[in-house]
C-alpha cells in the first residue's frame, strides 16, 4: 500500500481524480453488467459521448464561476433562448439573405448566437459586478427571463428544420469525422501530449527546479495516449447503418463491395468541440492572468483587490465566457435534435452545476478543475443513461441522480478534511 | 538626518464612512531610511490612513506628495506604480493559491506569448525566499498549508522583490512567535539601512519604541501628534494614545 502511495505521489497524481475514474469505472462495469453487455459498447458510448458534449461545455464555464464563489442558474435557460434566435436566423432570416442552405449559414448563425450569449452573460455579469446583486438572485432572475424570452422569439413555434451544415455540430450519422480522421485526430493529440509533457519537463530543468521521475511522467503519458487511442478505436468500431453507409456511398461515388459496406462514424462532431473548449478553459484557468486572477478572487477576494485585480470587471468577464459556452451548448443541443424548442436545457442548469460539483469545485470558493468538471459531467450523464437502458423510470432516475449528487458532495467534503485542504 | 525632502508627505487626508469620519484632517511624513510607528486604539484610523497610501481607499480629500511630488493615488496598482508596498495585517494572501502566484498576483510574469510564465515566477520567488527564509522548501503548496512565520514571509517577500522604496507595514508580528518578531525586527533594521522609509502599525508599544524613529498617533480619527521616539517615554505616549494629549500638555488637552 505505501508502495502504491509513493508511485502515485512520483507521478504527482491527484488522488481524487482516481477516485472519480473510479467512480466511473463501477458506474460502467455495474450498468455493462445489469444490462447483459449493452452498456460498454461502441454504439453506447458514443452516444454517451454526444449526450454529454453540451453539458460539459457549460460545465467549463461553471467552474470559473463557481470558482469566484458566485453561481449561475440561468444557463439552461440562455441556452434555450440562443438555440431559439440561432434556429429563427438560420431558418427564417438567412436563407432570405443568403439563399437556403448556403454554406456560410451555420457559422453566421453560431457568431450571432455566441454574440447573444456574451451580451447575455454581460448583462448579468454586470449586475453581479458592478451593481452588487447576488449571482444567485440575478441568474434566479435570468432562469425565468430567458426562459420566457425563448419562448418570445417564435411564440412558441418549434423551429425546424435546421441548415444540414450546422446540424453537424449534433453529432448525427452525417456529424462525425469517419475513421481516417479520426486516427489523425488522435495522432495530434497524442504528439500534443508528448510534446507538451517534453517541454515542461525541459523547462523545469532549465530553472534547475526538481522534476519528476522519468518513468512517472512516461507513464503518465502513455496512459493519456491510451486513453484517446481506445476512445477513437471505440468510436471507429461503431459503424453507420447500412442504409445511411449507402446513401453516403452514393453522394460521395463510392463503389459499394459485395456484402453491403463497413462506414465507421468516427469521433463526433460535437466531441471535437468540447475537446477544443476544454483545452482552450484549460489554458485560460491555468495559464493566462485571467484564470489566475479567478482562483485568487476565489481564493480570497479581498487580496484580490488589494493586489490591484479589477473585482467588477472580472466578474463580468467570467459570466460573459459563460454565455458564450452557453451558446456553443446550445448549437450542439439543438443540431443533435435537429430543431430549436423553446424549452431545448431546460433543467441543464442543475446537471451543470452538479456536474462542476462532483467535478471536485468548492462552492466556498477557489477550487476547482476543468478536466474535472468534464468528468463530473461524464458521471452524470453515465449514470443518467444507463438507467434509462435498463428501464429504470425517470421519478426514480431523479430520486437517484439527487442521492448521487448529494453523497458525492459528502464523500468530498470527508476527503478534503483528511487531507487538510478545506 | 532627515532629507530635505520627505518621502511621504499626506496633507490633510480625510475620509468618512457612512458619515463617521474615519480620518479627519491628518497630516504626517516619511524620510528615508526612516520607521514612522502610527500609534493608537482599535479604530482610531491607523489602517484607514495608511489604506488612502497603499491606494485601497480613495481619500475624501487632502493630498499626498511622493519626493516632494503630488502624487495620484487612486487604487492600489497607482500607489505600486510609487514603489510603495504594503504588508497588510492580514497578510492579504490568497490561501487556495502557493508562493509564487501570491508572490507575483497582479504583476505576473508573462511569457512572449502573453501566457503565466510560472518557472521564472517560480524561480524570482526562490531567489527572494532564500534570502528572508533559507528554510522555506513549500514552492508547489497552497499558502494556506504554511505556518504563521511562513506566510508573513511570503508576504513580506512581495514587498522585497518589487523594490519597495516605501513600506507600510500593519502589525507586522501580530501572528508571530518571538523568533520571528525577532527576525522582523532585523528585517526593519536591514530595510532602514537601505534607505526605504517604513510606516510601522502596531499595538505593541515595545516593538514600535524599539524599531522606530518617530512616533506618530493618532486618536478618534485626528492627529494627536508625532514625536521623536528619543524625546518621550513609554508614559508619555501612553498618555498621547488613551488621553490624546502631547507631552507636557496639562491633563485637559483632550
Amino acid at each position: 500500500m505505501d508502495g502504491l502511495k509513493k508511485i502515485l505521489a512520483d507521478m504527482e497524481v491527484d488522488t481524487r481524480l482516481l477516485g472519480m475514474i473510479g467512480a466511473l469505472l463501477v458506474i460502467w462495469i455495474g450498468f455493462d453488467l445489469f444490462t447483459d453487455g449493452r452498456f460498454i459498447t461502441p454504439r453506447n458510448l458514443f452516444n454517451l459521448s454526444v449526450q454529454t458534449a453540451s453539458v460539459a461545455v457549460m460545465a467549463c464555464g461553471m467552474v470559473l464561476i463557481i470558482v469566484t464563489r458566485h453561481i449561475d442558474l440561468s444557463v439552461g435557460s440562455v441556452l434555450g433562448v440562443v438555440a431559439m434566435v440561432m434556429g429563427v436566423v438560420q431558418s427564417d432570416l438567412l436563407p432570405e439573405i443568403l439563399g437556403y442552405e448556403h454554406p456560410a449559414t451555420w457559422i453566421v448563425s453560431l457568431l450571432i448566437g455566441i454574440g447573444v450569449g456574451a451580451a447575455i452573460g454581460c448583462l448579468q455579469g454586470v449586475t453581479v459586478g458592478f451593481l452588487g446583486v447576488p449571482a444567485f438572485i440575478v441568474t434566479l432572475g435570468g432562469y425565468l427571463v430567458w426562459r420566457g424570452a425563448a419562448w418570445w422569439v417564435t411564440q412558441g413555434r418549434t423551429v425546424a428544420p435546421l441548415d444540414s451544415t450546422f446540424q453537424l455540430m449534433g453529432g448525427g450519422i452525417d456529424g462525425t469525422i469517419g475513421a481516417t480522421w479520426s486516427w489523425v485526430f488522435a495522432a495530434i493529440a497524442i504528439l500534443a501530449i508528448l510534446g507538451g509533457t517534453a517541454y515542461g519537463r525541459a523547462r523545469r530543468k532549465s530553472f534547475d527546479f526538481p522534476v519528476k521521475p522519468l518513468w512517472a511522467e512516461i507513464v503518465t503519458a502513455g496512459i493519456l495516449s491510451a486513453l484517446v487511442i481506445a476512445y477513437v478505436a471505440t468510436m471507429n468500431a461503431y459503424p453507420i447503418p447500412a442504409r445511411a453507409a449507402l446513401r453516403i456511398a452514393e453522394e460521395q461515388g463510392l463503389p459499394v463491395p459485395e456484402g453491403g459496406l463497413d462506414i465507421a462514424h468516427g469521433v463526433p462532431i460535437p466531441i471535437l468541440i468540447v475537446a477544443a473548449v476544454a483545452i482552450a478553459m484549460t489554458i485560460l484557468a491555468t495559464r493566462t492572468r485571467f484564470g489566475r486572477y479567478v482562483f485568487a478572487m476565489g481564493g480570497n477576494p479581498e487580496a484580490a483587490s488589494l493586489a490591484g485585480i479589477n473585482v467588477k470587471r472580472m466578474t463580468a468577464a467570467i459570466f460573459v465566457v459563460m454565455g458564450i459556452l452557453c451558446a456553443i451548448s446550445a448549437a450542439i443541443a439543438s443540431a443533435r435534435l435537429q430543431s430549436a424548442a423553446n424549452d431545448l436545457g431546460t433543467l441543464d442548469e442543475l446537471r451543470v452545476i452538479a456536474a462542476a460539483v462532483i467535478g471536485g469545485c468548492s462552492l466556498a470558493g477557489g477550487v476547482g478543475t476543468i478536466y474535472g468538471a468534464l468528468l463530473g459531467a461524464l458521471v452524470m450523464q453515465s449514470l443518467q443513461s444507463g438507467m434509462a437502458l435498463i428501464g429504470i423510470d425517470t421519478s426514480l432516475q431523479s430520486i437517484i441522480i439527487g442521492i448521487v449528487l448529494v453523497l458525492a458532495v459528502w464523500i468530498d467534503h470527508l476527503y478534503r478534511r483528511r487531507h487538510g485542504a478545506h | 538626518m532627515n532629507a530635505p525632502t520627505p518621502l511621504v508627505e499626506m496633507r490633510n487626508m480625510s475620509i468618512s464612512f457612512g458619515g463617521v469620519k474615519a480620518v479627519d484632517d491628518v497630516s504626517i511624513d516619511l524620510y528615508p531610511g526612516e520607521v514612522v510607528g502610527l500609534l493608537g486604539h482599535n479604530g482610531a484610523g491607523k489602517s484607514t490612513l495608511i489604506k488612502m497610501l497603499s491606494g485601497a481607499y480613495p481619500p475624501d480629500s487632502g493630498e499626498i506628495f511622493i519626493n516632494g511630488e503630488k502624487a495620484a493615488i487612486a487604487d492600489p496598482h497607482d500607489a505600486k506604480e510609487y514603489n510603495i508596498e504594503t504588508i497588510y495585517q492580514t497578510l492579504a494572501l490568497a490561501d487556495n493559491l502557493d508562493a509564487a502566484a501570491n508572490l507575483f498576483l497582479g504583476r505576473e510574469i508573462r511569457t512572449p506569448l502573453g501566457f503565466l510564465d510560472d518557472s521564472a515566477m517560480e524561480a524570482a520567488t526562490r531567489e527572494v525566499m532564500h534570502r528572508l527564509n533559507p528554510n522555506f522548501k513549500k514552492f508547489h503548496a497552497p499558502v494556506k498549508a504554511l505556518s504563521g512565520g511562513q506566510r508573513q514571509s511570503v508576504a513580506i517577500a512581495r514587498a522585497i522583490h518589487f523594490n519597495a522604496k516605501i513600506l507600510i507595514m500593519d502589525e507586522p508580528t501580530a501572528a508571530l512567535g518571538v523568533q520571528e518578531t525577532a527576525q522582523v525586527a532585523e528585517l526593519v533594521q536591514q530595510l532602514k539601512s537601505e534607505g526605504i522609509g517604513i510606516f510601522l502599525i502596531s499595538h505593541d508599544l515595545h516593538d514600535v519604541f524599539d524599531l522606530s524613529d518617530r512616533l506618530t498617533v493618532l486618536k478618534n480619527g485626528k492627529l494627536v501628534g508625532t514625536v521623536a521616539t528619543q524625546d518621550v517615554t513609554h508614559d508619555d505616549v501612553l498618555g498621547m494614545i488613551i488621553l490624546g494629549k502631547m507631552p507636557g500638555d496639562s491633563a485637559d488637552a483632550a
